[in-house]
């Protein structure tokens, strides 16, 4: 009789399986062209896309100089960092300042919106669970981010190929690679923060308004704010004394790594400029005699791995608190 | 229906309850919320499509009942527009196409028939009658429009203060209530003169005669309108109106919250039709 019952059991939990994910294809599939072919987000993206061609630009012009005053290689990844005199952007600064503001744009209004719209009562009196909506919703966010990144990244290497004709070495590539994929990790932070704000408040504006609200906090007051608390805490009034400059610099650093945006600012640098060997307080005594050499692509990832932790999980910890808050909510108008 | 959170009680649904077994239960039950929402920048069509694709419908079978519910709905021409350009009316047809691509057994109508011209309603009206009637289904209709549930609904539930108070057929209603009571009869007819009261009052079961504007009011111990119009007839009077108050829903409705008097949230008429277990 076990014997029976065993497969039966086994078919049982799939279907259970297949039940929970039951319409997470269709939301995706509807989500995702949703976004393709909205105008908010072809004015975003063309946005994006011309930032990155002036941050081409100014490499283009000042790359040979740059080049020139350090003997190092890595040509090639200098297209993405290197920044013009009279325009202090490339193409990371970009990224870094523009992409929350994608995130944040693809999902504001992401739950609040159908709700306005009286759209979110109808579809979720279909046979899904509420997971397969907001699970949906945010997949297909992610799915569209990476092709953005993706292919600005390659956009990007692809002209710059073209204008100086260096190849890339497999290391650069590599780096390049990963540093898209950090890219599509932050994004995705500022798409599920703006994903619980939009089912937090009721208002679209509000959400709105809450997401820029935090991304001008972070890339902007957070640093002073940071500063102030660190000097607060542990104030030198000893510029002498080691113990008390230590102090202050190690909660400074604690503190401005709480922000997402310093976690994605020092990885990306840490990637895209391999002659990064530490990040935080480094002494005298610990540089001294090291040997001045880039690092190798698997030291980088590993140098910035905390950090990419650290993303994912501010990430996940935004979706879950989305998600808990989500599946209490009343729905009914 | 997955929208709402219990507070206490419990809700049973063919026997499944919808906390532990939502997916069953949603798949049984069909909601149109009052100000039914769609997709503005799709196409009707596509809206449908999606729903079916959210019920897992293969796809032959989804267009085959999209298209089917569409020539029901009569938008088979606006099936490619956008709904943003929809009219009221017309959206609440594209809702009841969404139901019908879903087909389910039981239909819940949250006020159909709101903000919608009276041709639109009729029409709307008779849509729901064929629901119910054709494919056998079991429509609940929430709504403040008495006189519309009157007509195409079986059964009505009485609600005050989140309490259903009385349900049954509105016949039924209207006996529970007016039990032992004074009937109260209309009467029209010319010429009005003192022969006609006469007439009136020569029944044992009239108790009282009141006279307003050309409208005579009867209050009779129990109901006398056959004998009372043939009389009438067969006296030389013409017959223009006998109406038995107290039987319409809206009488029945009104009895019932002065009942309960005091304040009430909100009153609502619930109705099932050809129900089945």
């Amino acid at each position: 009789m076990s014997k029976v019952a065993m497969p039966k059991l086994n078919l049982q939990e799939l279907n259970n399986l297949l039940q929970a994910n039951r319409g997470l294809a269709a939301v995706v599939k509807k989500e995702v062209s949703d976004h393709l072919s909205g105008k908010r987000f072809l004015i975003l993206t063309l946005l994006v896309v011309a930032a990155c061609l002036a941050s081409l630009y100014i490499a283009a012009t000042s790359i040979r100089t740059a080049a020139a005053s350090q003997e190092s290689s890595f040509v090639f990844l200098r297209l993405f960092t290197t920044a013009g005199a009279n325009l202090p952007f490339s193409f990371t600064s970009f990224v870094s300042f523009l992409g929350p503001l994608l995130g944040l744009i693809m999902g504001f209004d992401a739950i609040s919106g159908e709700r306005d719209r009286g759209t979110l009562s109808r579809v979720l009196s279909q046979p899904i669970y509420r997971d397969a909506l907001i699970n949906g919703k945010f997949i297909a966010g992610v799915i569209v981010l990476a092709i953005v990144i993706f292919g600005l990244g390659f956009l990007t290497g692809g002209m710059g190929l073209i204008i100086f004709g260096v190849p890339p070495t497999l290391d650069e590539l590599l780096r390049i690679l990963a540093y898209l994929a950090l890219s599509v990790v932050y994004i995705s932070f500022w798409l599920a923060l703006s994903l619980l704000f939009s089912i937090v408040f009721r208002q679209t504006t509000t959400s709105a308004l809450a997401g820029i609200a935090l991304w001008l906090f972070f890339s902007l007051f957070a640093i002073f704010l940071v500063g102030m608390i660190a000097d607060a805490v542990c104030p030198i009034t000893d510029s002498n004394n080691l113990e008390q400059v230590m102090a202050n610099a190690r909660l400074h650093q604690g503190l401005s790594k709480l922000s997402p945006n310093t976690l994605y600012d020092e990885a990306t640098v840490t990637m895209l400029n391999p002659s990064v060997r530490a990040l935080g307080v480094v002494m005298l005594e610990q540089i001294y005699g090291a040997i001045d050499a880039p690092l190798s692509f698997g030291q980088s990832i590993l140098l910035i791995w905390p950090h990419l932790v650290g993303l994912i999980a501010a990430t996940l910890i935004c979706f879950a608190a989305a998600y808990f808050i989500f599946m209490r909510q009343e729905i009914r108008a | 229906m997955g929208l709402t959170e219990p507070t206490e009680g419990s809700v049973s649904i063919n026997g499944f309850d919808p906390a532990r077994d939502p997916l069953r239960v949603k798949s049984l039950v069909a909601y149109l919320p009052d100000n039914v929402g769609f997709y503005q920048d799709m196409s009707g069509l596509a809206n449908l499509r999606y729903t079916a694709a959210l019920n897992g419908l293969p796809p032959e079978i989804a267009e085959k009942r999209i298209q089917n519910a569409l020539a029901k709905v009569e938008l088979t021409k606006a099936a490619e527009r956008k709904v943003g350009e929809y009219s009221r009316g017309m959206r609440q047809r594209l809702g009841i196409a969404d139901l019908l691509v879903k087909d389910p057994p039981l239909i819940i109508m949250d006020e159909p028939t709101l903000g919608i011209d009276p041709e639109g309603i009729r029409e709307l009206l008779e849509l729901i009658k064929e629901l119910a009637r054709e494919d056998n289904r079991t429509i609940i209709i929430s709504s403040h429009l008495l006189q519309q549930v009157q007509k195409i609904c079986d059964q009505v539930g009485i609600f005050v203060k989140g309490k259903m108070i009385a349900s049954g057929t509105i016949d039924q209603l209207g006996n529970q209530l007016l039990a032992g009571q004074k009937l109260k009869l209309e009467l029209i007819a010319e010429p009005q003169d003192e022969g006609l009261y006469k007439l009136c009052q020569s029944f044992d079961a009239v108790l009282e005669l009141k006279k307003e504007d050309q409208i005579l009011t009867l209050m009779c111990a129990e109901d006398i309108r056959p004998q009372l119009a043939q009389k009438i007839v067969t006296a030389g009077y013409k017959l223009l109106h006998l109406h038995l108050r107290g039987f319409s829903l809206d009488d029945i409705y009104q009895r019932y919250f002065q009942r309960e008097e005091g304040n009430y949230e909100q009153g609502r008429d619930a109705e099932a039709k050809p129900s089945r277990t």
